[in-house]
């Protein structure tokens, strides 16, 4: 074989090989799910404050469902306690997912009010982690939840940055940004949250608003809703009802 | 055309050769070695749905857990977990609903397990079921007195303390703590039975208060009395003051 021969044969093997692979590029654009439509639903959730018990199982639901580390500074979903005193100091701490946690060193009078505020991501309508992402990584879908692309992902942490509800962490192993997705893999197969359905006082409502007839249409009738921080104009999509004044 | 090729000179066509090659190859590369969904945001969204999409389920969700475990749902649809989801305790069972044979969902025995929703904290909400885990059957656990299917009380509790755990506490500290529950509440037997259905009464009248702290009462020893006529109007003494907290406020 001559120099020509071999450099024919090569362009080729390579043309070839590139239309084989060009012809498939198609099937990126298929369907997530066939049976499933993303523009027919918008997803929120409510939160009761009255009715949670701290008891952590939505937190320990969360990183078993998502494969969050299993180390307490990593969350998708946390509960913080709030203390107020009497003298209206308030004391605002996360919770630990089990008997971990020190024993109350609160003197029962010297309560004001005391409750517990679960978290997570508010999957904004109008999203601040979105707007500073520099390669595009994260993005609001048909549904409304807000996602991280994690191959798009550079792990600069602006977004992180950019939460004012702090629902954002560094994935320790990935190296990419990481947050709450609504278990977008449970959506799309017709099933709950993890942390909405392990919670043993239903203090978690999920539910589509493009639904009438959905648990969250119920709750935001029958309560008084509220959202974190309305003043950033983000249009959080976790509402809650009985939320007091000094949650922020 | 032919004759323009060769009027150039022969580095020139060189030139022009591979310059053609490389744009071809950049075209080639461009158009179908890197994948769409690159160039393209709205198929890189779709393909990160997808991703998301795919990832495993871990929690099967209550309606499956039904369908062969009938007789544990009927006793716990019934009793106060009824809205407990079934994998709130056992852990995510999706695995065993594949493969019921292969993998078990665990059924925690121990004491440290109840406790994380009821053992007493201040933050909970009131008239949820608290035990204090140091006092209450220290070392035995739960299950050998309660069924979590259906955790009524073992006994009826004798006293008010068993569920009322943060009022008693307030109140042991507070001047009324020589004062029994039922001075104040008309507490039915049935109560401790049927709690929500059936509940104590509480004073609704300000003489109620005044058979001890008004003025004119007979036998005041030290007690903080007012003039009944004219304190507090209209209202009935607890809607501003706490009768369970020290001193009052």
């Amino acid at each position: 074989m001559d120099r020509r021969d071999f450099l024919k044969n090569v362009c080729l093997v390579v043309s070839s090989g590139v239309f084989v692979g060009g012809l498939s590029s198609d099937a990126w654009a298929k369907l997530i799910r066939k049976d499933y439509d993303p523009s027919k639903h918008y997803y929120g959730m409510g939160i009761d404050i009255d009715k949670c018990i701290g008891c952590g199982r939505c937190m320990q639901a969360c990183k078993t469902e998502n494969d969050v580390p299993d180390v307490p500074y990593y969350f998708r979903t946390w509960v913080e306690r709030y203390v107020i005193k009497t003298d209206r100091t308030v004391t605002v701490k996360t919770i630990g997912m089990g008997g971990e946690e020190a024993p109350d060193t609160f003197v029962e009078k010297d309560i004001l009010r005391s409750f517990f505020v679960p978290k997570l991501c508010n999957q904004c309508d109008h999203p601040p982690c979105v707007q500073v992402c520099p390669v595009g990584a994260t993005f609001k879908t048909d549904d409304g939840v807000i996602l991280v692309d994690s191959k798009r992902c550079i792990g600069c942490r602006y977004c992180i940055q950019a939460c004012p509800y702090g629902a954002r962490y560094l994935h320790p192993v990935t190296r990419v940004a990481d947050k709450c997705t609504f278990c977008y893999h449970r959506l799309v197969r017709g099933l709950l949250p993890a942390c909405v359905e392990v919670c043993p006082k239903q203090a978690r409502i999920f539910g589509d608003m493009k639904s009438i007839a959905s648990p969250l249409g119920r709750f935001t009738r029958m309560n008084k809703t509220h959202v974190l921080k309305p003043s950033l104009n983000t249009d959080p999509k976790v509402y809650y009802a009985n939320l007091d004044g000094e949650v922020n | 055309m032919k004759g323009f090729f060769n009027k150039l000179p022969e580095q020139a066509v060189r030139v022009i050769v591979v310059f053609l090659v490389l744009a071809a190859g950049v075209f080639l590369i461009r158009q179908f070695i890197i994948p769409p969904e690159m160039k393209e945001p709205t198929l890189q969204m779709e393909s990160s749905m997808e991703r998301e999409a795919a990832k495993e389920v871990k929690y099967a969700g209550g309606q499956v857990c039904v369908q062969c475990h009938e007789k544990e749902h009927d006793i716990k649809k019934a009793g106060y977990h009824r809205d407990l989801s079934c994998e709130s305790c056992h852990g995510p069972a999706q695995k065993h609903a594949d493969n019921p044979t292969e993998a078990k969902p665990t059924s925690p025995r121990k004491r440290d397990y109840c406790a994380y929703c009821h053992t007493y904290n201040s933050s909970r909400p009131t008239g949820f079921p608290q035990i204090n885990p140091d006092t209450h059957n220290p070392r035995k656990p739960c299950i050998t007195c309660h069924n979590p299917h259906n955790p009524k009380p073992s006994q009826t509790p004798r006293s008010c303390a068993a569920c009322h755990a943060q009022i008693e506490r307030t109140k042991a500290a507070s001047y009324h703590a020589l004062l029994g529950c039922t001075v104040c509440h008309n507490t039915p037997e049935k109560h401790k039975l049927l709690p929500r259905t059936v509940t104590p009464t509480k004073p609704d009248t300000r003489e109620f208060c005044g058979k001890c702290h008004d003025k004119a009462s007979p036998g005041n020893k030290g007690r903080p009395t007012v003039d009944m006529d004219i304190h507090g109007e209209k209202y009935v003494c607890w809607q501003c003051h706490y009768p369970h907290m020290l001193g009052g406020i």
